[in-house]
């Protein structure tokens, strides 16, 4: 008998406060119909009340955000146009004074309360979530899968780009995990993404990706995103990557050659011995389509067996040596994938050789 | 129940000799990361006290109400919990709608709260002492002002702090935990003021 009073209790007062709080937010926060107008050319009706971010995803408008919106990634920035109060204690962190002074937002802690008119760039009208299915699963190393993805409708990006897969929960994860990876194809290849995977060990998506993911299951991908893309210049290109790094590059390449790029580049792409090198044949094979275009592996431990005679050395000593006998005469720009470690190190010896840090681009895997 | 008590005494022995975080060691967690900042620490401090002030109240009234006559008592805990949240969730959304100025200061840090010990404890102290309801609401307050003293005086020497030299080893928490050492100590001075807990 008392445990059913105790229960209904608890219940009961759970409940009417349960009540209170949806009549509460049915009353209080109810801020009707308000627009929301994007870049001054679409609108959009919304119910008002909760966050821009949200508001927004609501519309399949996508503004990248890694945390999901609990204002602690700053990614979701978004410039307001219009009115909507002083920034947020919780916005602050985020802001530098520039951004202040544009009316910078962080679109997660910003709540829809009457029309609002944002501008954001618009490649975030092409971030969509697409439901693909797994076409095919391929070893390319001894720790890097090749995965193709077929989409349903197709998919406009720039090479360089990445999207993030969406992996469902498994043993004692729960919930949705989000990674992002990079594509490996062309933007030309617009049925589908390639995405390179490397096995992190107790990564959740990679072991999930490495482990359980069959051809044929469907996953949910969102994307593309970023701003690693090949900037359009006259500039040589230094290309510096290594293990699955080689994703966007590859697809920066592989865009260059369809679109008759002729700009001298150089592509550096370092690993430890031989069975962690991939993709050889296919750049020898570009290397000969694109006369200016330079392939130079280069192994750090490279074991008897492998026979190498190619590069021998850290990366980043296998550039600083290339960049040396070249002459630091030449403009140019660095583009860089891998591990932030790898990238750090690179950025000084690119500094060291007179490419300024602004022309240095970089994507870091974490 | 209720100790003949003046209200006014148990408010100033709540702010002052019994301070909820120098005293009784709650909030702790808000206390010390909330604190870098004093316009901060000075939002989450009147955040403390107002939402202190209404739960010991609401808690109150449920307590008394609902679980004493229905011999619930044991359920206490998850209940004051759930009104808490409830009430925290609530109050954001009015703040929200009638008084942006308001929220912009004091809204935000509400959800914080939530999940405030001092919060907790307050309302749990109000049973435990067998305070009346006016006891309750004076006590209610006079804990979350004496937490809001707290960290308005912390956040204010750690501000200062900040451009002083200090010994490497000591800088962030090491510092910070000491000056809490000391303040505790001079609150402590206070005990002898009232003869009450």
């Amino acid at each position: 008998m008392e445990i059913i009073i105790s229960a209904l209790v608890v219940g009961g007062i759970s409940a009417v406060l349960a009540a209170v709080l949806t009549v509460a937010d049915a009353l209080v926060n109810n801020y009707g119909e308000v627009n929301i107008t994007v870049n001054e050319s679409k609108s959009y009706k919304v119910k008002g009340g909760s966050t821009l971010l949200s508001t927004l995803a609501g519309e399949k408008i996508f503004i990248p955000s890694a945390c999901g919106g609990k204002g602690s990634c700053g990614l979701c920035k978004v410039k307001v146009l219009s009115d909507i109060g002083p920034i947020l204690p919780t916005e602050l962190p985020y802001l530098s004074p520039k951004e202040k002074k544009d009316n910078i937002r962080l679109s997660c802690q910003v709540k829809v309360k009457g029309d609002v008119s944002i501008e954001i760039p618009e490649e975030l009208f092409n971030i969509r979530e697409y439901l693909s299915t797994v076409s095919s699963i391929e070893d390319v190393t001894h720790d890097i899968k090749e995965l193709f993805f077929d989409f349903e409708e197709e998919i406009r990006f720039k090479a360089g780009q990445y999207v993030q897969l969406i992996v469902p929960g498994y043993g004692d994860i729960k919930g949705e995990t989000m990674r992002a990876y990079s594509m490996s194809s062309q933007p030309s290849v617009k049925n589908g993404v390639e995405l390179l995977v490397r096995l992190v060990p107790n990564g959740i998506v990679t072991t999930y990706v490495h482990k359980m993911l069959r051809v044929g299951d469907k996953i949910r991908i969102l994307g593309p995103f970023g701003d690693f893309f090949l900037r359009e210049t006259d500039s040589d290109i230094i290309f510096i990557a290594g293990g699955s790094g080689m994703a966007p590059i590859r697809s920066i390449v592989l865009d260059m050659m369809e679109k008759g790029v002729e700009r001298n580049a150089y592509y550096f792409f370092g690993a430890r011995s031989k069975r962690d090198l991939f993709y050889l044949e296919e750049m020898k094979e570009i290397e000969s389509k694109m006369p200016n275009f330079h392939f130079i592996p280069a192994l750090s431990d490279p074991l008897p067996e492998d026979g190498w005679e190619g590069e021998v050395g850290l990366i980043t000593d296998v550039v600083d040596r290339y960049l040396a006998v070249q002459g630091d005469e030449a403009s140019r720009e660095g583009y860089l994938c891998g591990s932030p470690g790898m990238i750090n190190a690179c950025i000084s010896v690119l500094k060291k050789h007179n490419v300024p840090e602004e022309k240095i681009y970089y994507d870091k895997f974490g | 129940m209720g100790v003949p008590l003046n209200p006014f005494v148990i408010m100033i022995a709540a702010a002052l000799t019994s301070n909820m975080v120098l005293s009784n060691f709650l909030g702790m967690c808000s206390f010390i990361s909330v604190s870098r900042d004093i316009k901060t620490a000075n939002g989450l401090g009147m955040a403390v006290t107002f939402v202190l002030t209404l739960t010991s109240v609401l808690n109150y009234i449920v307590y008394y109400y609902i679980l004493v006559p229905l011999n619930l008592v044991y359920l206490r805990y998850i209940v004051f919990i759930v009104v808490i949240a409830a009430f925290v969730q609530f109050l954001e959304m009015v703040i929200d709608r009638f008084s942006p100025a308001l929220y912009i200061n004091l809204g935000i840090f509400l959800p914080l709260i939530t999940v405030n010990c001092a919060i907790l404890g307050g309302v749990l102290f109000m049973i435990i002492r067998e305070y009346n309801l006016i006891q309750s609401l004076f006590f209610g307050f006079g804990s979350g002002a004496g937490w809001w003293l707290a960290i308005v005086a912390l956040s204010a020497m750690r501000m200062r702090l900040r451009e002083k030299d200090l010994p490497p080893q000591l800088v962030g928490p090491g510092i910070t935990m000491i000056i809490i050492g000391i303040m505790a100590l001079a609150f402590m001075g206070f005990s002898g003021m009232l003869p009450v807990q």
